[in-house]
């Protein structure tokens, strides 16, 4: 197994801190278990807890309550250092790519090595990337048409090309899974297909995890053998593709102020089923 | 319409008004005493006599004085003085860059996940911050005053004040520029499992690279003028040189120098905004 959460509630750590009153859970009391190379789609609304449920995989939340553990290791009982080096074993990708605008493309895809680079290291290829990594940053910018930015700096990039560029760097890390959130958002239909084709044959090349949020229903039910539904912090649904039902989607989506992209009018009325 | 501006008033009063106005309040009880506290007196500036004293100055100033001789003098001390400043802000950074990467809490990465740093992680950080305070709370000039007991009169003991207060200006400062500047690159980083360094050379420095190396230079302005300060108690330099003038009431040679000081300071100004083209 590479992921397994068992009742957990996690709040979002600005609330956590603060000392006030303790808000509401991002997620509650969530079950789920993800096994090694397994290729999952997180769907639900916008605030339904889908970058909580990613970055408490991350080791990037910690549990208020429940049980959390990642290839079989359970990072907040371990010390500080060794969960740190569990999480050079995740890879996550944030919604808006992490990349200072002033830097050029190849070091921001070399970064993706650094959990595996030393400091003397990561500092050389910084100064000058050298043949053999600027190779393999041009090889996974390659995978999404991008191979001809590789000396541009990152913000002469469109907004699509920037997400594509966070992606290229999660193909140069060496994770054993790959937390992925809503990587498709800046692209155009055509470059969101090639991209998730990309992201899914490098994580079924390496058994690599897959855990990906998406926005686009239809996507995840074509691409996705599991689909996990999330709505308020708690699960909806956890069911292989072919369980997944126009009904659960719209039930899913039902008054959450967000329609999904598929035609909604067209689901309205199956909604009352779906309650049953 | 002023109708519905009353109704907004009364339904919605601005949260924020009160706050200010009593903020303006205090900010002027406080100012009060402290013109008093300080004799602010700017009209003595004004009497007859202040102003034939200042005139008999100013009137020695033209012509500037420039014999060959003393030129080559002022070059000599220029150089001292532009080379005590350099070296004492190099002497800085050498402390003052791990000083802030100890200080900053945005490359924590116990802070991750809880929000809390190990108590390790805040002592330690403390203690840095303590430091700090402690460098630049001690002017440069007592520094110096210090130093030329313990090495004796001349440069060295310019070049080490300086190391020491510009140490700790420039630790918290690079530190506060470190955490104001976007740290969702940085933050990924080390949520991927960098190192603290790797995040920083990596995601923090690219963010902040202008802002960082703007302020440097300006500490070398004010390094430079610092120095000349420091001559004014033997530590070399052109400061030494203007202390002798002053006291021999040569106005020209203290005008030559003052020019001197003028372009120095518009040197270091084309410097930073150079690199800072380069960097933006």
């Amino acid at each position: 197994m590479s992921f397994v959460l068992r009742g957990a509630s996690v709040r979002h750590p600005s609330t956590a801190t603060s000392g006030r009153a303790p808000a509401g859970f991002a997620l509650n009391d969530v079950s789920l278990s993800i096994g090694q190379g397994e290729q999952v789609a997180l769907i639900g609304p916008s605030g339904a807890g889908k970058t909580t449920l990613l970055h408490t995989f991350a080791c990037a939340h910690r549990l208020q309550a429940g049980e959390f553990s990642a290839f079989g290791l359970s990072p907040w009982a371990l010390p500080h250092a060794q969960r740190h080096l569990l999480r050079a074993r995740l890879f996550l990708a944030p919604q808006t790519p992490p990349l200072p605008p002033r830097q050029r493309v190849v070091t921001a895809v070399l970064a993706g090595r650094l959990p595996q680079w030393g400091f003397w290291r990561a500092l050389a290829a910084l100064i000058k990337p050298g043949e053999r990594n600027a190779q393999i940053a041009y090889d996974a910018l390659a995978r999404f048409n991008l191979q001809d930015k590789l000396y541009a700096r990152v913000d002469r990039l469109s907004g699509g090309e920037r997400q594509r560029c966070g992606m290229a760097r999660l193909l140069v890390s060496s994770a054993e899974a790959f937390l992925v959130d809503e990587p498709l958002s800046a692209l155009d239909p055509a470059l969101a297909l090639q991209t998730l084709a990309a992201l899914q044959q490098e994580s079924a090349s390496r058994n690599a995890t897959l855990i990906c949020s998406l926005h686009q229903v239809e996507l995840a039910r074509s691409h996705f053998p599991r689909i996990v539904g999330l709505r308020d912090g708690r699960i909806m649904f956890d069911a292989p593709r072919a369980q997944v039902t126009d009904a659960m989607i719209a039930a899913l989506y039902q008054n959450a102020g967000s329609t999904p992209a598929t035609d909604a009018d067209q689901l309205r009325p199956v909604v009352i089923v779906a309650h049953c | 319409m002023s109708a519905s501006a009353l109704t907004i008033r009364s339904q919605h009063p601005d949260p924020a008004w009160r706050g200010r106005v009593m903020g303006s309040i205090i900010a002027l009880v406080l100012l009060w005493p402290m013109l008093v506290a300080s004799e602010f007196k700017p009209w003595t500036l004004l009497d007859a006599q202040s102003l034939r004293a200042t005139g008999r100055f100013l009137a020695d100033f033209v012509p500037p004085a420039h014999s060959a001789e003393f030129l080559q003098l002022m070059l000599t001390a220029t150089w001292q003085t532009v080379a005590m400043a350099t070296a004492g802000l190099t002497l800085a950074l050498l402390g003052a860059i791990p000083l802030s990467l100890l200080v900053t809490q945005s490359l924590s990465i116990s802070r991750l996940g809880s929000g809390r740093m190990r108590w390790a992680g805040v002592l330690i950080r403390q203690g840095a911050r303590w430091l700090l305070v402690l460098l630049r709370s001690v002017p440069e000039l007592v520094w110096a005053l210090l130093f030329v007991r313990i090495v004796g009169l001349g440069p060295t003991a310019g070049v080490l004040a300086i190391a020491l207060t510009y140490c700790g200006m420039l630790g918290k400062v690079y530190a506060e520029i470190l955490e104001s500047s976007d740290a969702h690159a940085s933050e990924s980083l080390l949520k991927n499992g960098s190192s603290r360094l790797s995040a920083l050379l990596y995601g923090a420095l690219p963010e902040a690279a202008s802002e960082l190396v703007s302020y440097t230079t300006y500490r070398w302005e004010c390094a430079i003028r610092g120095s000349v300060i420091m001559g004014f108690v033997g530590a070399g330099g052109l400061g030494q040189r203007m202390d002798e003038s002053m006291k021999m009431l040569a106005g020209g040679e203290v005008a030559t120098m003052l020019i001197i000081f003028v372009l120095l300071v518009a040197c270091a100004d084309l410097v930073s905004s150079f690199l800072r083209k380069r960097l933006s």
